[in-house]
Order: C-alpha cells, then structure tokens, then sequence
C-alpha cells in the first residue's frame, strides 16, 4: 500500500525494548482486572504473561503479576498510568533481569507413555522441582516450578518423552531478602 | 428507626450536598424512578436535551464556562451509548463531567434485557473511572466519590450505572460532608527545590518562553491572575495551545498567539529557537509538536502539571513539577520576588535581542489574508464578530474544522472559561450542544457558537433545547457548503479529488430557523455583515446566523506533515514568493 500522503506524524526512532515485571496492588472489585488490562490493550502495550488472585481477604486486596516488553519510556508510562487508575493501591516495576527479584512460573505437564518414558520425563525435569501429582500405568501428569524460557525449553524438550498437554501459569514475584516493596 | 430513602432519593441528596443546579438529561425506562423523584427537588433544573450526546456536550459547556462539574441523566441502553462520545470528548479535554445512567434490574442483568447494554464495559475506557451500583448501601457512597474524582487531580468524566431496582430499593441516608475526605490522587508532589531549579533555569535562559495550556483553566481562575503577574514579572514571551486561550490576555503584547499545527509564526518560531521552554498545565499534543525529534531542539524544557503520566509521555523534560497550576506558579512567583528584586530589569535587558527576533517574525503576519469586497471572507467575518462583540462579556463555543481555527486564531479572549471547543477528540456538532451548557451557566451573557454548516447538522436538533428554555444562544455559521478542513486537506495533498467533503442538498439555515421558531439571518457580501451581526447581538432569542463566505478559502498558516515548528506553510501572499515544488507538497 502506498504511504499516505496526509499523514500528519510518522513514527520516530525507537529506543530499545525491556522486558519488565509489574506488581500491582489493587482493591478487589468487580471490573478490576479489566481495567487494568483495557489499559494495556487500549493504549497498545503488551502483555506477556498475567497473574492473578486476591493475597489479602481482610483488606481486599489482589496482586496483578504483568510480565511486559516495551521500550523504557512505554515502561514508565505503563507504571504511571496504572497509578491513576482508582482501584490501584500501589504499583512495583522491577527489571526481568534484576538480581534482587525472584520470578517463578509453574507449569503442568501430561505425558503419556510406558513407565521408563515417564521417568526418563521426569528425569528431564530434574532440575525444576518436579512433582507427581497424578500417575496411571500409562501417563503422569509433572508439576514443575521454573522461569519462563525454562518451561518453554522443557515443553520442547519433552514433546519425545510423550508430552500431550501443557498448562502453565504467568510469572509471579517477589523481592528477595527482608524487605519488601512499598 | 432512621428514616429511609429510596435509590432515587437518595441520588437527589447527593446531588443537593453537592450543590448541583442543573443537571442535563433525557428520560427512559431504566431511570424513570429518578425522573419521578425530579419534582421533590426544586433546586435542581433539568435540562431536556433531544438527543443524549447534546446533554453531554452541554453538560461540558456548562462545566468548562462555570468550572463546576456538569451533570449528566441518561437512561440505559442507548441512552447510555448516545453519550460515550461526549464522555470521550470529556476525558480528552479534562472536563469534569458525572454521568448517571439508569440500567435494567439487577436480575436482568446480562439477559440481554430490553434496552441493556454493557454501560461500565463501554465507557470504561472514556471516564476516569466508572461504577455499576448492584446494592442499594453502595450508592450514596458511590455517588460522593463519583464527584470527588471527576473534580479533583486532572479533570475527567465519571459515570454511574444504577439499576432500576437499586433505584426503588431503600436504606438510610447520612450526611458524608463531616467524613474524612477520600484520599485523593495526584495532588502537589513538587516542593521548594524544584522551584528553586526552575527559577536558576530562568535567570540562565536569554531565550525563554511560556507554553501554557488547558491545566491553567482547570485550575481555577485565580491561576489565570497569577499567570498574568508572572509573565508580567519575568518579561518572558508566552504563547498558548488551543484549549489554554483565555488563561493571558489575547491582544497583549507578550502574547504571541496560539501555538502549533494553525498557530502563528512567531509562536511556533520561537518554541522551536528557545532556549528555555517552561509548560504550564499542556501536554505536548501532537497538533502542537510538530515533529517530535525536531522539536524544540536547543531548549532546556520543564513540564508543570498535575498529572504525573503527561510528563515524559511524548517529550522528555529536563525539570518536571507535579503539582496544581495555581500553587506551582504562586510558589514560583513568590520566590521569585524574594530572591531577585530588580528581576525585571535585568531579565528584560537579558532577553531584548530575543524580543528583536520575535519581532522579526511577527513581521510576516502570518494570520493575515487576502480580503474581498465583494464575498465574505471567513477570518473576516470572525474578526468582525469580535471587534462587534469584545465590549461585552462574551462566550464562543466552536464545532471543529476550519471555522474552529478561525475563531481560534481571530478571536481574542482576555479571561479564562469564556472559549468552549472541542480540542482532543475533535467533535463535530460540540458547538451548539455545549453553547446551550455555557447559556445555562451564564444567563444574561452574550454566548456564540462560531460554527460550520456540515457540524452543525450533526446535533441541529439542540436548537429545540434552547428554544424551550428561552436561551437566547447566536449559532454563527461560516457556511461554505464544504467540510472545510477535509477540502483544504485534498486540495493541499490529495490533487484536489473533493471526495465526498461537498455538502449538497443543504437546509435553508434561516427557514431552518423559522421552522424552530427562532429568528434566521443571512448575510452574503461583506457590506451588510456588520449590520447583520449587530442584528443578531440584539435579538433576545435564539438566533441561526448563515454567513455565506468564500468556498475555496484555505486556513494558514500551516505546520505540513512531519516538519518541525520553523518550516510553517504561509498564507498565499507568502506562496507566491515561495512556490512549494512538488515534492514538498507530498509531505504536507
């Protein structure tokens, strides 16, 4: 298609993309969650992954996990724009690379298989935690705990070892040591 | 046993504690119960609009010309789908605005009931926030905070959803004026070391400027005083974005006009070769940039504002203060007093060869155009009804395209909250709608709606609204039977192909008039358009004003696509000097 004539800006350079993991402390009410992620949609970020679940019953409190790649100035805009938004209590960003912060994925796998497939499977997920939730003669299905390209490279991984479905959860957070964000 | 109220009631003594006296509507099914609790509340008028986007563009005229918020009475379904673009507009140009929609009963929620709709899911993106009230106990709670964040931090449009069940139900009522005040969001962050960075920025810079916006007249009419004695106290140029006009005096000498896409020469020249460039309350739209990696390339740049998500959106600031206008700019000022007492001496000495420059540019007169004796000219015709109008106190609304840039750019305004239009969203048909809202606001006042002929028809049917109430609006149609701004577009870039921009079959605006039952005047040539105009002022009754102008009139000057604030496109005087060769032209 030709370039429009009429087109008033044409985009400028682009700094670039950061993958940050975003907290965000909100009252648990209805709509909640589709506020915050109509923000996301209506204004074009992107979201990686999301996790959700209320971590407070006496002060009705949930905990938005937003796993999210932009460039540093999208980044800052997504932080102050979640602020403004009334059910928002408060809103953490940290780095995905920052060493002061511990992200976790968990994710459920089914293999199907005689039982030297299944430990060879199990085998693979050595490293991550794995744990056997449920076991028949010819399947299993393994809960492992891991980061994202993790669980991405075990389901490959164990597409031989038998592995027919794959669920998983978004990416939660937490600070290390004796603090804790405020 | 307390006394209980129904949902109903309980609505009309939130809007009774909140001090509404007009609230804009339209009734149905879904909000019947309210409009039957209307007749127990002689204090609040309701206004009946024709259509429910008139009653939220009136209710943000009214709010914008009085500074109170408008309200807005809705019912669901439609009714509630019919006001989301006044909501947008509201939320674009921080208007604060609180609409109330009726809903079908709780149980039928998500039914598909007659006449529902999804109003939260809607107009969530178009409010700053919005709330569905399913339990009775909610609701004067809701209806407090509703208030409060449509009023306070940045201005917006809030809504509530109320089922009609909700509205029957009943509970107690008590007062919440004593309660603690619900935190509020985004008040003053800055404190006194900001302003001591700005004020160092300021006796550094010899090419400083004002760039004040919209957040001025949001913050009151005092912060337009306090403005007026900083620009005065600094000798600083100064030049406002569209919604800001009003907030300095328009014909004073520092004041070098509108800035941006139709904005004067001077003013965007001298964004663009400032060294200092201090935002007041603007948020750097893109109609005002330009060219954003060109864009104001050699300034240091602070951004005042009291929403923290407008700075460093689009242009990164070297000093950003959060706060209220109005505390900001006292603060500043008052420290500004006290640290340099002959300021005003040394800064002017400072920055003359800055004014010199300035008044070079102001030597292209970029707002002047070719007049005509024999067919009005539009700019003509504006500046005609301001040099008839400026002894009185008066109001001008606007619809949008060219006419709005006219009035913008020939109109001047000496006090805040007296020019309503639709900047951000760009709403056709806001004009007369919002005049209605300005008129309610300002009974005796001179209130004009400096309107095109294709926006017009958009929401011409308010014209029955100010005739039922007596509200003696001037609709001043520049009519050159084209959608302006679309025309001067084609022409300008797409080789004139006028695709579908020509309004053929137009109404004969004043047997329009008649057939309302207000008064119609035309005027065709240029000789009898004082006489006209003063007819119109003198009329007590809603007056459709048909101003017959130039057709193929285009409006300049112009920043064309993808340039930077020094590269304007002038008038044709100027053209003609300087042929624009064809590859130039593309990139208009």
């Amino acid at each position: 298609m030709p370039k429009s004539r009429s087109a008033y800006s044409t985009p400028t350079k682009v700094s670039k993309l950061e993958t940050h993991i975003i907290v965000v402390w909100v009252a648990n009410e209805a709509s909640v969650l589709s506020r915050v992620v109509g923000l996301f949609s209506g204004r074009g970020y992107n979201i990686e992954s999301l996790a959700v679940a209320e971590v407070d019953q006496k002060n009705n409190l949930s905990r938005i996990t937003i796993v999210t790649t932009g460039t540093p100035e999208v980044i800052e805009q997504i932080v102050l724009q979640l602020k403004k938004l009334v059910p928002v209590h408060k809103v953490g960003n940290f780095k995905r690379d920052d060493k002061n912060v511990i992200f976790k994925e968990m994710a459920l796998f089914k293999v199907v298989g005689n039982s030297i497939k299944i430990n060879k499977a199990l085998n693979a997920c050595k490293n991550y935690n794995p744990v056997i939730l449920d076991q028949t003669k010819k399947s299993a299905v393994i809960q492992i705990t891991a980061l994202r390209r993790e669980v991405d490279k075990m389901a490959k991984n164990l597409k031989s070892h038998g592995l027919i479905s794959v669920s998983r959860t978004g990416a939660v957070a937490m600070t290390r040591g004796a603090e804790i964000f405020n | 046993m307390p006394k209980l109220y129904t949902g109903a009631e309980i609505v009309f003594k939130c809007l009774e504690e909140q001090k509404v006296s007009h609230i804009f509507g339209y009734p149905g099914g879904a909000v019947l119960p309210i409009y039957d609790e209307l007749k127990n509340h002689t204090s609040i008028k309701h206004i009946l609009v024709r259509h429910e986007q008139g009653a939220g563009h009136a209710a943000e005229g009214y709010a914008r010309s009085s500074g109170k918020p408008g309200v807005v009475l809705v019912t669901s379904g439609p009714g509630a789908t019919n006001v989301v673009t006044a909501l947008t507009d509201a939320y674009m140009d921080s208007v604060p605005l609180v609409c109330i929609s009726g809903q079908v009963p709780t149980h039928l929620i998500g039914t598909d009931a007659f006449q529902e709709c999804d109003t939260t899911g809607i107009t969530r993106p178009c409010t700053k926030h919005n709330w569905l009230v399913k339990d009775i106990k909610d609701l004067q709670r809701v209806m407090y905070e509703a208030f409060e964040v449509a009023t306070t931090g940045r201005p917006g449009p809030v809504l509530v959803d109320i089922p009609k069940d909700i509205q029957f139900a009943k509970t107690k009522y008590v007062s919440l004026k004593k309660e603690k005040k619900i935190e509020i969001k985004n008040k003053n962050r800055f404190n006194q070391k900001d302003i001591d960075k700005l004020i160092e920025l300021m006796n550094k810079a010899s090419k400083p400027i004002f760039y004040t916006g919209g957040g001025v007249i949001n913050s009151g009419p005092k912060a337009s005083e306090l403005l007026r004695e900083l620009v005065s106290l600094t000798g600083f140029p100064i030049t406002s974005t569209l919604q800001g006009l009003g907030s300095y005096p328009g014909e004073d000498n520092q004041f070098l006009g509108m800035l941006g896409m139709h904005g004067t020469f001077e003013a965007n020249n001298a964004m663009h070769d400032c060294d200092l460039l201090i935002n007041i309350g603007a948020r750097f739209d893109d109609r005002i940039t330009g060219k954003i990696d060109e864009f104001s390339p050699k300034s240091k740049k602070v951004h005042i504002d009291i929403d923290p998500s407008s700075i460093n959106k689009i242009i990164k600031v070297d000093l950003a203060i959060v706060g209220d206008v109005t505390d900001v700019i006292k603060l500043t000022t008052k420290t500004l007093k006290r640290k340099n007492l002959n300021l005003e001496k040394s800064n002017k000495q400072k920055i003359s060869k800055w004014w010199q420059q300035i008044q070079k540019w102001r030597t292209k007169q970029s707002l002047n155009f070719i007049n005509s004796d024999k067919i009005i000219k539009p700019q003509h015709a504006v500046q005609r009804l301001y040099e008839l109008t400026k002894n009185q106190d008066t109001f001008i609304t606007t619809e949008v395209g060219q006419h709005q840039m006219w009035a913008a750019q020939h109109y001047k305004f000496n006090k805040p909250n007296r020019w309503m239009t639709s900047g951000g969203l760009g709403t056709m048909g806001y004009g007369l709608p919002a005049a209605i809202g300005v008129q309610v606001a300002n009974p005796n006042k001179l209130v004009v709606d400096v309107a095109g002929e294709a926006s017009i028809l958009m929401t011409m049917q308010e014209i029955s609204t100010a005739i039922q109430y007596n509200l003696p609006i001037k609709i001043f149609i520049l009519n050159n039977q084209y959608m302006g701004m679309v025309r001067q577009w084609q022409e300008l870039l797409h080789e004139k192909n006028y695709s579908e921009s020509y309004s053929e079959a137009l109404p004969d605006f004043v047997k329009l008039a008649e057939a309302y039952g207000c008064v119609g005047i035309r005027a065709e040539n240029p000789d009898e358009l004082d006489k006209k105009i003063e007819e119109m002022i003198s009329v007590d009754k809603p007056v459709i004003f048909d101003c017959l102008v130039d057709q193929a009139e285009n409006c300049f000057p112009m920043i064309p696509s993808g340039k930077p604030h020094n590269q304007m496109l002038l008038g044709p005087k100027d053209q003609e000097e300087n042929k624009i060769t064809g590859k130039g032209k593309a990139l208009v």
